[in-house]
């Protein structure tokens, strides 16, 4: 297994739902979307949003389009409207889940991956996830 | 119809205050035959309703009436019709107004629908009182406890009226709440002659019209291979296709910016999604795990296989109400030591706030540069070379709200070196407005349909 970012085997959406924000994150063929199934866990999308997210993460699967739904409860410290917060919709949140770094087996290579120094390759990126 | 057989509908304005430039450039960088246009959020129903108390003859999108000056000599050359939901909370107004500007533009002949019904702001208490509850959707409270703050109370109605009113031969029809996808599903109702219960079509207009509500965001807009698309500077806004059985191409006008592609329609299709399985509007349940999506040529997406089902026997109503007051001010504070020169001057704000007696019902505290967007995920790079400093109060009272904003200008001679940024002067309370959203049964609501002719 190596750890890549999350953003170099797929790609993602995000804006306001209610109380809280969804993220949809989207693979870009069938086996990135089954690695993403197994491992791309309510529990863990909880973990990497930390303190931005105050209540539960839920998950829904749409195979056909080979994405899950991340609704993000109570991220957004109040509805967008009410909120404070410079990003009040959850704009950036595809963006921050991207960030993520995934475990993929060492054999596996999306059919398409980032260019330009976009997104660093695995072996650029420090355990922080953090580009060097 | 440009095949005979399909309906091209584009859609030029993703919310008030998108480009003011896109819907011309829909209307004349291609073949057309109905624009929408949605101007409506749920914030903006209440901004509406409060210009609407000031002036009865305000509280619809002004812009709207701009644009129609703008487009009317080539949507009468090309006969594209308009639909936008740009009536607001005063689409009777909204309709006075195009009249006038139609018959200054000698557009004899032209006709002009309007839908009300939607606004129950002041129907609410006889509604109560006949048993409609609103509580709220999200967690069941009852509305009693903001009744006397409500500010506007708005349903979004189905799609049948605006088809109604192109039906009747309307060139531009003005809604109220109309949802944004039934922008583009009444035209195709109207078109195509689709029934209230053919659940599939129904289910399939609603996507195409999901697919296109925030204009460019299908074309390259918000784009995760940002690095992918070329054109910024004239990037297209999405075209549909839809042909009578409900299949539908995504694409946008030949020689536009932006990109078309599997993985952006995708996107798009995620935006604001819920449960995908349970996509519930006024016409219908979409399942969203029944699409489709093919690579059908350059900037061209194929949508099909698009499943629906009967539609509930309620519509959601969007209310607002007054919650307090906010304020949000910003100082930009230059290296070296930015963040933590940054941090000394957010405690000697909220310090100097608490000596002065003043606490707040929520405060909020930024670094804009280093951790506002994505807070603990990535740590902060060290050292940054300068730092936004970002405060914020909401509260009960405006009084307190305006003292905050007195507090943030005397930080550039009265705090660290290098603090500076302060050109927009004092922060001003401005209202926070809350949002109810709760049902009402259909039968409650009865949207009325007005076609006039300009003569």
């Amino acid at each position: 297994m190596k750890r890549v970012p999350l953003y170099s085997i797929a790609h993602a959406r995000s804006g306001d739902k209610g109380d809280g924000s969804n993220v949809g994150i989207m693979a870009y063929d069938q086996r990135g979307y089954e690695i993403l199934v197994e491992w791309l866990t309510a529990d863990r999308v909880k973990a990497h949003f930390d303190e931005i997210v105050q209540g539960d993460v839920k998950r829904y699967e749409l195979p056909n389009l080979l994405a899950l739904n991340f609704i993000l409860h109570d991220s957004l410290g109040g509805s967008g409207s009410a909120s404070l917060k410079n990003d009040a919709q959850g704009k950036t949140h595809g963006m921050g889940l991207l960030r993520m770094l995934v475990e993929v087996p060492d054999d596996y290579t999306p059919p398409r991956v980032g260019t330009q120094g976009t997104v660093p390759a695995a072996g650029e990126l420090g355990n922080d996830g953090e580009r060097r | 119809m440009p095949d005979g057989r399909s309906l091209r509908i584009a859609n030029g304005q993703g919310f008030w205050g998108d480009s003011v430039d896109a819907p011309v450039r829909l209307v004349e960088e291609g073949p057309l035959d109905v624009l929408t246009l949605d101007y409506l959020a749920e914030v903006t129903m209440s901004i509406l309703q409060k210009q609407r108390r000031r002036d009865p003859t305000r509280g619809y999108a002004t812009d709207f009436v701009d644009l129609v000056e703008r487009i009317l000599p080539a949507i009468r050359a090309k006969g594209v019709r308009v639909v936008a939901n740009a009536g607001g909370v005063n689409p009777e107004a909204c309709e006075k107004r195009l009249l006038e500007v139609a018959r200054e533009h000698g557009a004899r002949g032209l006709r002009i629908g309007t839908v009300t019904g939607d606004d129950i702001l002041d129907r609410l208490d006889e509604l109560i009182d006949s048993g409609v509850t609103f509580e709220n959707m999200d967690d069941g409270r009852p509305l009693a406890e903001i009744r006397d703050r409500v500010l506007s109370a708005n349903v979004y109605i189905n799609s049948f009226p605006v088809a109604e009113a192109l039906a009747r031969g309307a060139n531009i029809v003005v809604s109220g709440r109309s949802t944004d996808p039934g922008l583009v599903l009444s035209p195709l109702i109207a078109e195509f002659g689709w029934k209230a219960d053919q659940w599939d079509l129904l289910a399939a207009g609603t996507v195409a019209g999901h697919v296109v509500e925030c204009g460019a965001q299908c074309t390259g807009g918000n784009f995760s291979r940002w690095w992918e698309v070329e054109g910024w500077d004239h990037l297209g806004y999405p075209v549909l296709e839809v042909r009578p059985d409900g299949t539908f191409d995504v694409s946008k006008h030949s020689g536009t910016g932006g990109l078309v592609s599997v993985d952006s329609v995708t996107e798009q299709l995620l935006y604001e999604m819920g449960d995908p399985r349970q996509y519930i509007t006024p016409d219908c349940v979409v399942d969203f795990t029944s699409i489709r999506l093919e690579q059908a040529g350059e900037n061209r997406v194929r949508v099909h296989g698009i499943r629906g089902r009967e539609a509930t026997g309620t519509y959601k109503v969007s209310i607002s109400y007054l919650e307090g007051y906010r304020a949000v001010g910003h100082l930009t504070v230059a290296g070296p030591d930015a963040l933590a020169k940054a941090e000394v001057c957010a405690e000697a704000l909220w310090g100097r706030l608490r000596r002065a007696g003043c606490e707040f019902d929520q405060t909020l505290t930024e670094f804009v540069g280093v951790d506002s967007c994505h807070g603990s995920i990535t740590p902060p790079p060290i050292p940054v070379n300068e730092v936004v400093l970002r405060v914020g109060v909401k509260d009960r009272s405006r009084v307190k709200v305006d003292r905050f904003g007195k507090e943030i200008a005397p930080l550039v001679t009265s705090g660290p070196p290098g603090v500076t940024g302060f050109a927009g002067g004092r922060p001003k309370a401005t209202e926070v407005l809350g949002y109810w959203p709760a049902l009402i049964p259909k039968d409650r609501v009865d949207p009325k349909v007005v076609v006039e002719e300009v003569r």
